[in-house]
């Protein structure tokens, strides 16, 4: 059974072997979703130079937005940025590089590089600068331009549950890029909210299956709402 | 007068069929769930993986693991499913989606549109627009026709770096509904009071107009 027991017991040691210059896929949509202890250990680590692959950079003083804060990353391939100062601030000083990405195209360069596809074709983006300097072919009389996938030396995942074996399930939309992400890590950390004994998740509810996760820790979780909206009672 | 935002947003639900699967932009189109008609069933979908977004929460009922594309805390309604960004990206991408509707800066004669960055100012980036636009057989632009100063947004070519080109034919301004067609804007129905001279003077780009321009009906 050890050899399939996923579990690591510190922080420390779920995000042991992280250095310098290393990428690093991150899911989470917004704050909704995003492995936050692990984002607090990257920081804790003081590693510098990474290149940061996720959907969005957090807010200023949560989720990826304290790395950038600590000048962690060097490079961002994101969708949306539009929720961080210091982003801002570090991008037009040129401290930091920005990729960015159709959302629809960041999720299956993820996918397709946990899947061992290379790259692929899609229209998103054709004639837009987004396809600046990429090979453009037609197929059925449109257009479509070639897209590179990504890995990443550590995929970064926050699931809900989990049992020892890193089998995982997400919960609502706090689902998004995360099970994309752990299929494209070199090493694959998840953080849930709690992990159960083997056999007490129905194997066809699984979104995540454990051949994918090299460790799996169990946190406390702030999750922070970034927008608060409400109906009247 | 010119429409207001709740206007175009009635005007746009006028599009809606029983039945649709809907992904709706922020700001104005968000607005067109208020106005789905009596009746009728609609499903919104949201990109982050939500398909039946219901209403806001009530206080006691918030989630922060349950929100919108627009980072909104929401709620699910009956028949609603949950899953990932590639999958959500898959449905959109592959033309599943009955209707999108999204705002815009700029459109043009040959269906281009121009909606996520405006250079010299801050780029935040395109979310899911690209694919969006790349995705949909069936997309309603909302947009002012003009600027604050009367310059045109609905032009021969866009000026701002694109979204995506060849992909819009119908656009809904404060003033007219339009469609694109054959390298032109067609004039199909004007807002209520406003004059077929204004939205010429308005409108860059070629436009046809025919010989009666119905009011809309909002």
């Amino acid at each position: 059974m050890a050899g399939f027991d996923k579990r690591v017991y510190t922080y420390e040691a779920a995000m042991a072997g992280l250095t310098d210059g290393m990428t690093v896929i991150a899911g989470g949509f917004g704050l909704c979703g995003i492995p936050e202890n692990l984002i607090a250990q990257i920081r804790k680590t003081g590693v510098k130079g990474l290149t940061v692959v996720s959907n969005n950079c957090g807010v200023d003083d949560f989720g990826l937005g304290i790395l950038l804060k600590d000048r962690q990353i060097r490079k961002m391939i994101s969708s949306y940025v539009g929720e961080n100062a210091e982003f801002e601030r570090q991008l037009l000083s040129g401290e930091l590089e920005v990729q960015l990405t159709p959302q629809g195209t960041l999720a299956e360069k993820i996918r397709a590089g946990g899947a061992g596809i290379p790259a692929f074709f899609t229209a998103t983006g054709y004639g837009t600068p987004v396809a600046e300097g990429k090979e453009v072919r037609e197929f059925k009389g449109r257009n479509y331009i070639l897209e590179e996938s990504l890995t990443a030396d550590f995929a970064i995942v926050k699931g809900w549950k989990a049992d020892w074996y890193g089998n995982v399930i997400y919960r609502h939309t706090a689902q998004n890029f995360n099970p994309a992400a752990a299929t494209a890590g070199r090493i694959t950390v998840v953080e849930v909210e709690e992990i159960v004994e083997p056999g007490a998740l129905e194997p066809s509810q699984i979104h995540t299956p454990g051949i994918y996760v090299d460790r799996l820790i169990q946190g406390e979780f702030e999750k922070r709402i970034e927008k608060r909206t409400t109906r009247a009672a | 007068m010119a429409l207001t935002r709740e206007q175009m947003a009635h005007r746009v639900a006028r599009e809606l069929r029983d039945g649709y699967y809907v992904n709706l932009g922020i700001g104005i189109p968000t607005l067109v769930a208020n106005y789905v008609p009596e009746g009728m069933d609609v499903m919104l979908q949201s990109e982050n993986g939500l398909l039946g977004m219901g209403p806001f929460p009530l206080e006691s009922d918030i989630d922060a693991d349950l929100i919108n594309a627009g980072k909104q805390t929401v709620t699910t309604r009956k028949g609603a499913s949950i899953f990932s960004s590639v999958e959500s990206f898959a449905m959109i991408r592959g033309g599943h989606v009955d209707l999108t509707v999204l705002g815009a800066f700029e459109v043009d004669v040959e269906g281009n549109i121009a909606s996520w960055m405006v250079p010299g100012k801050l780029i935040k980036g395109m979310g899911g627009a690209m694919d969006l636009v790349a995705g949909a057989g069936n997309i309603i632009v909302t947009m002012m026709h003009a600027a604050k100063d009367g310059e045109s947004k609905l032009l021969s070519r866009c000026t701002l770096p694109l979204t995506g080109c060849g992909c819009i034919r119908r656009v809904l301004t404060d003033l007219a509904y339009l469609e694109i067609a054959g390298g032109a804007f067609h004039l199909k129905e004007r807002a209520p009071g406003v004059t077929v001279a204004e939205i010429r003077a308005k409108t860059a780009g070629r436009l046809i107009v025919p010989d009666s321009v119905p009011e809309m009906q909002v």
